[in-house]
């Protein structure tokens, strides 16, 4: 398949994706057996992850501004809570997503294929890509978010601990630090992160496992792609967000 | 009754149906009949909408299915019930949810009637009690009986078996190959197999169609095929020297 056959089978899927349901209650119990899936699932593994990143962006931060000697240690609340809402939370998040819900979504489709369950579906008159594809992108998007923030708070208690203990900065200076020049921009940039990373981390291993076609080393080959096409997506569209929407609202 | 008029069907330089035309009788147990490569799977797929086909067309009761467009083909679809060559269960869903789904999807039934029909299609394939069981507990031939459950629980017009007996032992395959022929009377379905099994031919073929490299070879029932005496058929019926050796013997005789 040519890059631009991948690029209208994924656009022409995704159209499918959101096309009316056959039956709501159906769709909406599968939304929720998605979102308890994706975040539930994940919970443990982003609360260990993004305490540890915010100890650790406490903790080098601290360390080079106290080389420098000129900046006030109370700045480092500031640090912390900026670099983690616009860069740190949502991007971590999204890649460790992008690889364990990724995956995920990649093999359960990609075997669905290749046990014939999808023409099982289709042959009952079930629109599958509506059915399997869109509950699994609208609870990404419903339930990333809540983990991105979950995130942030986790690594701001993450940079509180790793400063106090490394005696960098006190409580206070801390707290002071994360209350100054706060913007809600950074805010609403974060949400739009979140939900831009949300469709990628579902859409893309949707879409590689719907397509699968042959047996079960192809079912690995498209959990693999799914993981390292969404997680270039996802850096580019980072990028480009950041670019774009940074400066403008600030 | 299902009409298949000239189908044709090709992917790339490959030409696997060749102008296929045959008819398929209400009631009757139809079998597709051919070597692996034959043609056997993409005629199903082509007359179940799973794969377009590139002329010709699909009658259901005289209804053109090639020419109806997506809502009117959902409509048709669930006239229909079709068993999978590995029962295509789904791996998430209890026995019980796999064949209350359609009922779940498709109607406004109350879920003590939902319930009602699922066990009594349960019954009928004698699965009783299995309901809380998932797909990964059951044998083979179980998965077969279940997806024949589920096939049949909106009461479906047209059912389609691809490969019933496939990775079952002899004696499961009669059970199967039975059930699927009182299913069919039953339900006064049009039924159509497709298969390489000179059992099934020999114990439920009301109407055979032979397939052989993309055309239609031969068409008739399962006493008219134990009259044929020579080609391709004939080499398919009797694929082994030793069979061949013991028709010509009993002819002998």
């Amino acid at each position: 398949m040519t890059f631009l056959e991948e690029i209208g089978g994924y656009l022409i899927m995704i159209r499918h994706a959101f096309s009316k349901p056959e039956k709501a209650a159906m769709y909406s119990k599968e939304t929720f057996r998605q979102m308890a899936d994706i975040g539930v699932g994940s919970l443990p593994i982003i609360a260990i992850i993004s305490t540890f990143i915010g100890a650790v962006t406490a903790v080098q931060f601290s360390y080079q501004l106290k080389s420098i000697g000129l900046v006030p240690m109370w700045w480092m609340g500031s640090i912390v809570r900026k670099g983690l809402i616009l860069e740190l939370a949502p991007t971590i998040t999204a890649l460790l997503l992008a690889g364990k819900v990724g995956s995920n979504i990649a093999t359960e489709l990609g075997s669905m294929r290749i046990s014939e369950q999808i023409d099982a579906y289709e042959i009952m008159g079930v629109n599958t890509r509506s059915y399997l594809v869109g509950p699994k992108i609208l609870a990404a998007m419903v339930v990333v978010p809540m983990l991105i923030v979950i995130a942030v708070f986790l690594g701001i208690i993450g940079g509180w601990a790793g400063g106090v203990l490394g005696n960098f900065f006190t409580t206070a200076e801390y707290i002071r630090g994360l209350q100054d020049d706060m913007k809600n921009w950074d805010v609403i940039v974060m949400f739009i992160k979140c939900l831009a990373f949300a469709f990628i981390i579902a859409s893309v291993p949707c879409y590689k496992g719907y397509t699968v076609s042959g047996g079960a080393l192809e079912i690995g080959k498209a959990s693999t792609q799914a993981v390292v096409y969404s997680s270039i997506v996802l850096i580019i569209v980072n990028f480009f967000i950041a670019f774009f929407l940074l400066d403008s609202g600030g | 009754m299902i009409e298949v008029k000239d189908i044709t069907k090709s992917f790339g330089e490959q030409s696997v149906l060749k102008g296929i035309s045959a008819t398929f009788k209400e009631g009757k147990c139809n079998l597709v009949i051919g070597k692996s490569g034959s043609g056997k799977t993409v005629l199903l797929k082509t007359m179940v909408g799973l794969i377009e086909p590139n002329t010709g067309d699909v009658l259901y009761d005289g209804r053109s299915f090639t020419k109806m467009n997506f809502k009117e083909r959902k409509m048709i679809r669930r006239e229909i019930g079709m068993l999978f060559q590995g029962g295509a269960l789904f791996d998430s869903l209890t026995v019980e949810e796999n064949i209350r789904f359609p009922l779940d999807m498709f109607t406004t039934m109350t879920s003590e009637e939902k319930l009602q029909q699922v066990n009594s299609c349960l019954s009928r394939v004698n699965m009783v009690n299995t309901n809380k069981k998932f797909p990964g507990e059951l044998s083979g031939g179980m998965k077969k009986r279940v997806g024949i459950a589920r096939a049949i629980v909106l009461n479906p017009k047209y059912l389609f078996c691809d490969e019933p007996n496939s990775g079952l032992d002899p004696k499961t395959s009669l059970v199967i190959d039975a059930l699927i022929k009182e299913i069919t009377i039953e339900y006064q379905m049009t039924t159509v197999i497709n298969t390489h099994d000179m059992n099934s031919v020999m114990g439920i073929g009301d109407h055979v169609v032979f397939l052989h490299e993309g055309l239609k070879y031969w068409e008739g029932n399962r006493d008219e095929i134990m009259k044929i005496t020579d080609g391709e058929l004939f080499d398919f019926i009797f694929a082994s020297d030793f069979l061949k050796d013991l028709r010509r013997n009993a002819k002998v005789s």
